[in-house]
């Protein structure tokens, strides 16, 4: 009779929506259906990628089943679909219906609009309009609720709360922090923590945009402009190497806030606070307006020209042999690209982008991941080697823990308890001296299993002891899908080149997929891209071991950047010639260097980042550099032209890429460091790049440092190690001429001191793995 | 017959005595000209001139940089920069400016004010002698409002039974 197909796919039923013929899968709801044919129903507790909590009743539809009316309109969010089923969003039962509802969700809300953040972005006021009753007809007290400080990166008003509950939802689901939740009932309901402590997950931001009223709003961005005078720019986040799509939204050319933009490969709906709030870093007070050259020990602005003739000049005052260019592994494809062609005809190799890994002795070239990040959420098993992953790559971390949610088993081998928001189905936690032993056990249990263990690595296989816990976890990786995730406490270890041998090992002993984070936003790019030492270069670490007379910086910041700060400073400090591309000086950059450049950062300039799955994502260019400074490969683009070298005669970004060549991909060596014993009774530096301060945009994030995960810089250790030295919590001690307090962590393990790297007091200390001394003050 | 009668009154120039009539009997009517500066026709209590922000009797200012004027202005005269003010915390502007040259006088910024702060006053008679000087700040904005604000409030009171 119809054209309506009559046989459908087992798992498929076909429901009528406004008149609409549609299938969905069986399960699914009412309202995925209307969504995914664009019938609009007015929701606010409904949210796609949270449980369904059906608590706002604002997408009440009337459903017919069968030939007969449900007597009742019924939630569209919470009614799965069957055969045959008709929905019908705008009868006029279900209009009254949505109506009332809106009026009641109205009792309680303040009408104050006009100083509400949210205003001409709100989901509230956009139903009321479509839904509300123009004049209230209440007239009783409206509920008022005190706030609470939840930390400095999200406002609170809960006195808007329409109790929708996708904040809680999120914390608990998402972020699996619990951190939020419902006390009271009925009108008395507020969501909150209770105690009144900051949310601390990684992730916070994300219940400023599911918050569908100005309740939970930006703080960094409270009262600084409304919705509709932003331009959104698309751009990528660039502070990890998963490279998260994101909306850059900008008045005047000043990047005001940040918001994700989907995509269900890479960040889904979510961003990380670290790539919301670093924006405020562009901004810092230390920002780089003009170019700026060293005169006889004095800082002077410079016009372009000068500044570019001098840096010439430095550049072919020193030897191409005696010239080091060590570049940001944030940097884009094309600076990267540019600063090859640069090495070539200055005639240096030294050229490398790997500044915080002190093991390099197997050439180490990242690759992508073999289990997509899109794929992580439905691994079964999953080893993470050295990595605190929720603070290395939080978005990742959720995919894990989604993993984690459907019974996927997580073991960690990492040289301190980090925190999880998941249980761990077994750990082992040891010093970072005895990382590389307890890699081997499990390494020893995949062998015991039947693998036979490539020549390199057989002797020190054959000398681990395994246990049940190792042969638990091997027997989990091969199991079904499972992933070897290597993190970045293991690629900066000192022992690096055994830490992924073993774990490579173990990834094709159990058939698992092994993912190596790179260490730094576009780490992999530039390894694809020939950012490397090239025949007969030196390697970031040997360029500071061997110093050269002159060096490139692009984009670093010493010495924070550096594995190695005091060596980097020194290496710098002596050299006759340095020429830096920053974006801030700091004193330390003053101190070394003899002209400095500035440049644009990712969100003022066009360029292009390889994440984790290779996937190459340009970025163009959304907001304004402050000043003179200028997109990275424009300054590159004129210090080559003024050196008169090949390679630098484009005009355009179209110019510049196409001459960008795919180079085979390098091959990473098979060497193996040799083999540190560890010394009894020393204590060992573990060193991890703290979350908000990665790089130098995020140390300038004023919001992001001001948060409680951004910890002060502190020696940690454990009860028992700080007990045989003396020390008590609080204590200052004395590392390497620098005072700091001693912090009692149980999550240290026994031999190891952990002082988190890249703050101004640590930078310059001893490198991880390096032993400690502590003297008392 | 019809144009001797032409010939004569052409002739005895009555048009022109005619026409000095009127212009005679205009001289004993009362005067339409006014005496401007000196003296005002009567304006409406609805008219539109200079801008002014206003404050409550308490001395605070009203605008809370809802932004609406700014959103609403189709000259786009309005510029506006906001943030938590200093102390209290409370949304307010940093800057409110009104470029005289592109504003139209259409009133629309008064009649969106959800707390009538930004009102046209019926001052009309200013002028610029410098460039730069035809965007007024907030702060000139506050004091035209303070300068103004009985009669301000005066002309709102007789209004607002029709608003």
């Amino acid at each position: 009779m119809s054209a309506q197909p009559t046989t459908t796919a087992p798992d498929l039923v076909n429901i009528e929506v406004d008149g609409k013929p549609t299938q969905i899968r069986k399960g699914a709801m009412i309202i995925e259906a209307a969504d995914a044919i664009g019938v609009a129903i007015p929701r606010f507790c409904y949210h796609r990628k949270l449980p369904i909590a059906a608590n706002c009743r604002m997408c009440l539809v009337d459903v017919e089943m069968g030939g007969k009316l449900m007597p009742k309109p019924q939630p569209a969010c919470a009614t799965p679909v069957a055969d045959g089923m008709k929905v019908m969003t705008r009868s006029d039962k279900a209009l009254k219906f949505q109506k009332d509802v809106m009026e009641f969700l109205l009792i309680n809300h303040p009408l104050d609009c006009p100083i509400c953040d949210q205003g001409g972005e709100c989901e509230l006021q956009d139903v009321a309009l479509g839904y509300g009753r123009s004049v209230s007809r209440y007239t009783e007290r409206k509920r008022t609720i005190a706030d609470e400080n939840i930390g400095p990166l999200v406002a609170t008003e809960m006195t808007r709360c329409i109790q929708c509950t996708r904040c809680v939802r999120f914390t608990s689901e998402i972020a699996g922090t619990y951190e939020l939740g419902g006390m009271n009932r009925g009108e008395n309901l507020q969501i909150g923590t209770y105690i009144g402590k900051t949310v601390e997950t990684e992730l916070s931001g994300n219940i400023i945009d599911v918050c569908p009223v100005g309740a939970l709003t930006n703080k960094p961005f409270q009262f600084k402009a409304r919705a509709w005078e932003l331009i959104a720019r698309p751009s990528i986040a660039y502070h990890d190497a998963l490279g998260s799509n994101l909306w850059l939204h900008t008045r005047r050319g000043e990047v005001l806030r940040t918001v994700p933009r989907d995509n269900e490969s890479v960040n889904e709906c979510w961003l990380s606070d670290r790539d919301r709030f670093s924006y405020q870093g562009l901004y810092a007070a230390d920002r780089l307006h003009a170019p700026e050259i060293k005169r006889n020990g004095q800082w002077q602005q410079a016009s372009w020209e000068e500044a570019l003739s001098v840096a010439a000049e430095a550049l072919k005052s020193v030897p191409g042999s005696e010239l080091g260019i060590l570049a940001s592994p944030a940097a884009t494809n094309e600076e990267g690209n540019l600063l090859v062609r640069l090495a070539r005809g200055l005639g240096s190799a030294h050229v490398d982008h790997r500044l915080r890994q002190l093991d390099l002795s197997d050439r180490p070239v990242v690759a992508r991941f073999e289990v997509p990040v899109a794929e992580v959420s439905q691994v079964k098993g999953a080893l993470l080697v050295g990595s605190d992953l929720r603070y290395e790559m939080p978005l990742l971390n959720h995919r894990l823990h989604q993993a984690v949610k459907r019974g996927a088993k997580v073991y960690t081998i990492n040289p301190a308890r980090f925190g999880f928001n998941y249980a761990l189905a077994g750990e082992a936690i040891v010093s970072p001296a005895a990382l590389v032993d307890a890699l081997l056990a499990l390494a020893k249990a995949a062998v015991a299993d039947g693998a036979s263990a490539p020549a390199a690595l057989a002797d020190a296989i054959d000398g681990a002891q395994h246990d049940e816990g190792d042969r638990d976890a091997i027997a989990v990786l091969k199991a079904g899908k499972a992933v070897v995730i290597l993190g970045e406490a293991a690629a900066t270890h000192p022992q690096a080149s055994w830490l992924r041998a073993v774990a490579r090992f173990i990834a094709q002993a159990t058939g698992a997929g092994y993912n190596e984070l790179p260490v730094g936003a576009n780490a992999l790019g530039l390894g694809q891209g020939g950012v490397l030492p090239g025949n007969g270069g030196l390697d970031a670490q040997a360029m500071l071991a061997q110093p050269r007379k002159g060096y490139v910086l692009y984009g670093v910041e010493p010495p924070h950047d550096f594995a190695d700060g005091a060596k980097a400073l020194a290496a710098l400090g002596a050299a006759q010639a340095v020429v830096a591309f920053s974006a801030y000086a700091s004193p330390a950059l003053r101190e070394v260097a003899n002209v400095i450049l500035p440049i644009a950062l990712l969100p003022e300039t066009d360029g292009t980042l390889v994440n984790v799955d290779g996937l190459a994502q340009s970025a163009i260019a959304g907001a304004k550099a402050p000043g003179e400074a200028r997109a990275g490969w424009k300054v590159l683009r004129a210090l080559g032209g003024l050196l008169q070298l090949a390679g630098f005669e484009f005009d355009d970004l179209a110019g510049l890429r196409e001459g960008i060549t795919e180079r085979p991909q390098p091959a990473h060596g098979t060497t193996l460091a040799p083999r540190q014993p560890s010394a009894v009774g020393t204590l060992v530096r573990l060193a991890t790049w703290p979350i908000y301060r990665t790089d130098a945009v995020l140390r300038r994030a004023t919001a992001l440092n001001a948060h409680p995960i951004n910890r002060p810089a502190a020696v940690r250790m454990n009860a028992n190690d700080a007990m045989h030295q003396g020390l008590t919590a609080g204590a200052q001690v004395r590392v390497a001429d620098t005072l700091l307090a001693v912090a009692i962590d149980p999550s240290v393990p026994d031999g190891a001191v952990w002082i988190e790297a890249a703050h101004d007091l640590t930078a310059t200390l001893p490198p991880y793995g390096a032993a400690i001394t502590l003297s008392k003050a | 017959m019809n144009r001797i009668t032409e010939y004569f009154k052409s002739l005895l120039l009555i048009e022109l005595f005619k026409g000095m009539g009127l212009t005679l009997g205009y001289m004993f009517k009362p005067k339409y000209t006014v005496r401007f500066p000196m003296e005002h026709i009567p304006r409406s209590n609805r008219f539109r001139g200079l801008h002014a922000l206003r404050r409550y009797p308490n001395g605070e200012e009203r605008c809370i940089a809802c932004k609406l004027c700014e959103a609403v202005c189709p000259a786009l005269a309005i510029t506006i920069d906001s943030a938590p003010r200093e102390g209290d915390g409370q949304r307010r502007t940093t800057r409110y400016d009104i470029d005289l040259f592109k504003c139209i006088f259409c009133g629309f910024c008064e009649e969106s004010c959800p707390v009538d702060s930004i009102v046209e006053t019926s001052v009309m008679e200013y002028h610029f002698e410098q460039r730069g000087q035809n965007v007024v700040t907030k702060a000139q904005l506050l004091a035209i409002g303070d300068r103004f604000e009985p009669e301000i409030a005066a002309a709102r009171a007789q209004d607002a039974a029709y608003r």
